[in-house]
């Protein structure tokens, strides 16, 4: 039993850097199958409705440690084998494309219907009333949910211990199998995610109290 | 004969604002006071100081002898004999009429259920609510909204009552049946004193008026002083409405 | 690809299943009573007026919402176990679950709390009530009706991520899974009848906290309208 040295520090900052990097790539995939998963919420056919909506009920009806099972294990038994970061990826994307789909309908929901009208008397298409008039609104709206969203992603991609993928908890987990000083060890990993995650819980706090502010003088 | 409320000399400030520059006045048992004055006189402030949802700087305030600026004051007990009625009703919106009215007489009073009930019937039956007696806050008009905050004020049987603008975040046409309420409770005996903006009200009900001017108490009398006022301010003042 | 599905050879494990997700759903139970128990007390901390109180508060909530549960479970059950304390499993496993659901609880309180207008407090010191009164009938009964529904999306939320407490092997349904698929060779067939299960469970949880808002909301039921 030796103690914490400086070399487990690097290491665990390290492992920070491929949480970083976890966290970017499911996130980036997340929100591109997220915004898919919203044009399907909001669709006008009522079967792409409904069929997006009971994948939204079931992905988020099921733990995403399951999901990660699946993937991982399940896919590996059935002959396709993914490796530990690509697997993580592939279910966490899979996690954030239904919160964030759900997160985002609720806010082009949210701007008013007479603004897609107006714009379609206009003579702009269903995809330019999208882009052009309801899309630069909701995503003012939508900012403050997303960042505490990626709060969520970033503290998830922990998961990604679970199949062997060394990130900062897997690293942790290392360290203290050798040192036995759980609550140092699993201490310092813990003001690792606090450093990354504080900071953006308080960006999205004072974005919806901007937010907020900004919209209660029109009415 | 003491009086019912009493205020001496009493200052109160917000930060560095002075609001109340030496207010005094009484209220005899019984008699309805209306205080009139524009928005920032301090007629609300000194209103509020009377059941201490403000404390004051100096002065003295006295409610049936007992002083509300005592720092031991018993305020549960104050509060038993000094009802409030507010410009925003503060109706409790997860609480039928029947709960709104009763709530105090079961927490404070410890009043049993079905007797607290009947309290509630008996409340209602004065503001002319008897049939909403079940309903939400919601479902009413802000007239009867703000009847039943009346109704849910007598239940606890005040000896003093406080009325805040009650009428000024009401339509004009819900505000009549308001006011005959108060002027029913005042024909009643209630000692009431009124912060308000209704002027005829003032005038027919209260057995004296006293106009609030820059946080001092600047001219008062009996209603006919709104026929004839003898200060420039309450002229103006009732020339150019609030 | 030429794997075959094969769901018969899981049959005769449904009495295993069964038990983790009743041990799922009475983990789950134990931690929405003590969390929300947690979580109302330290939204009144926050709002408190001692700064030790409100700061103390402040430092569980944000820690706890800022780092991942799993962290936390390891933290704890390795931690308690490093100074001698050591906790049956299941134990250690709600332990963890009601301090984790309490800081989320916490927030979601305190936000409703913030909605109740002052008028409203006002108003009930004017009919006498005491401060605890108030608190009870006037602060904290309509601020639970508000955030009622976001309330229970977090204990749904909660009874999901109770499934990572299978890394320190809590019998639960996850852990049972890994021990099925472990003998059986079944992963993939093994995983899909456990996310059938919890999306069962997480239907089950969401009827039963409706009807249980409809029991305690009478205005809720009655009008059926937000409050």
């Amino acid at each position: 039993m030796g103690g914490f040295t400086l070399v487990h520090f690097v290491y665990l900052l390290q492992a920070t850097l491929w949480t970083v990097v976890l966290t970017v790539l499911a996130f980036g995939l997340g929100s591109l199958a997220g915004f898919v998963v919203m044009l399907a919420r909001t669709a006008r056919t009522r079967w792409i409705r409904a069929v997006s909506m009971i994948y939204v009920d079931i992905i988020q009806g099921t733990p995403l440690l399951i999901v990660l099972f699946l993937i991982y294990f399940g896919l590996a038994v059935v002959g396709i084998e993914l490796p530990a970061l690509l697997a993580a990826a592939i279910s966490l994307m899979i996690y954030c494309s239904a919160f964030l789909g759900e997160i985002w309908r609720g806010c082009v929901q949210s701007v008013p219907r007479t603004q897609s009208e107006a714009a379609e008397c206009l003579g702009l298409t269903r995809w330019q009333t999208l882009v052009d008039v309801i899309l630069p609104q909701a995503m003012r709206i939508a900012t403050p949910p997303t960042v505490g969203f990626l709060v969520q992603v970033l503290k998830n991609t922990s998961l990604a211990s679970v199949a062997g993928f060394v990130e900062l908890t897997r690293a942790s987990q290392v360290i203290n199998n050798s040192l036995f000083q759980p609550f140092l060890v699993f201490g310092i990993a813990g003001a690792l995610y606090f450093a990354l995650c504080y900071p953006l819980s308080r960006l999205s706090r004072a974005l919806e109290r901007k937010l907020n502010v900004g919209r209660r003088q029109p009415a | 004969m003491s009086a019912a409320v009493s205020l001496r000399d009493v200052h109160k400030r917000f930060g560095e604002v002075e609001v109340l520059k030496g207010v005094s006045f009484d209220v005899a048992p019984g008699e309805v006071v209306a205080v009139i004055g524009r928005s920032g006189s301090g007629k609300s402030t000194a209103l509020r100081c009377v059941n201490r949802l403000e404390t004051i700087q100096s002065g003295e305030i006295e409610v049936h002898g007992r002083r509300v600026d005592d720092p031991q004051l018993d305020l549960r007990a104050l509060r038993r004999d000094v009802g409030m009625v507010f410009q925003s009703y503060n109706l409790f919106p997860h609480l039928t009429v029947a709960e709104n009215i009763t709530l105090a007489p079961r927490r404070v009073r410890k009043t049993p259920q079905a007797e607290a009930r009947h309290i509630a019937v008996e409340a209602l039956a004065r503001v002319g609510l008897s049939d909403k007696i079940d309903a939400y806050p919601e479902q009413l008009s802000g007239g009867q909204q703000q009847r039943v905050a009346i109704a849910r004020s007598l239940a606890m049987e005040p000896k003093v009552m406080l009325f805040d603008e009650v009428t000024s975040a009401l339509d004009p046409h819900l505000t009549g049946e308001v006011l005959k309420v108060m002027e029913a409770l005042a024909k009643g005996g209630m000692t009431m004193l009124v912060v308000t903006h209704e002027m005829a009200f003032a005038r027919r009900v209260a057995d004296r008026v006293i106009f609030m001017h820059t946080g001092k108490v600047w001219e008062t009398g009996a209603g006919e002083m709104l026929a004839n006022p003898q200060t420039p301010e309450l002229r103006e003042f009732l020339a150019n409405g609030l | 690809m030429r794997y075959k599905f094969d769901f018969g050879a899981l049959v005769e494990h449904w009495p295993e299943f069964l038990s983790g997700a009743l041990t799922t759903l009475q983990m789950t139970a134990f931690a929405v009573v003590f969390g929300l128990a947690i979580g109302i007390l330290c939204a009144i901390g926050r709002r408190s007026a001692s700064p030790a109180l409100q700061w103390l508060c402040g430092f569980y909530v944000e820690t706890i919402r800022n780092t991942p549960y799993l962290i936390q479970i390891f933290f704890i059950f390795f931690g308690l176990s490093s100074i001698g304390i050591k906790l049956p499993i299941l134990v250690a496993a709600v332990l963890t679950l009601v301090i984790n659901v309490g800081a989320y609880t916490a927030e979601i309180v305190r936000a409703g709390m913030d909605t109740i207008h002052p008028g409203q407090i006002e108003a009930a010191q004017a009919l006498g009530l005491s401060q605890p009164q108030i608190y009870w009938d006037v602060i904290l009964r309509p601020a639970l009706e508000r955030v009622y529904p976001a309330l229970t999306s977090q204990f749904v939320l909660m009874m999901l991520a109770s499934s990572i407490t299978s890394q320190i092997s809590a019998e639960e349904l996850t852990a049972v899974a890994n021990n099925i698929q472990s003998f059986t060779f079944r992963a993939f067939e093994t995983y899909i009848v456990v996310a059938v299960l919890y999306l069962l469970l997480a239907v089950l949880l969401k009827l039963a906290f409706y009807g249980f808002g409809q029991i305690i909301f009478p205005r809720r039921r009655r009008l059926g309208t937000a409050l």
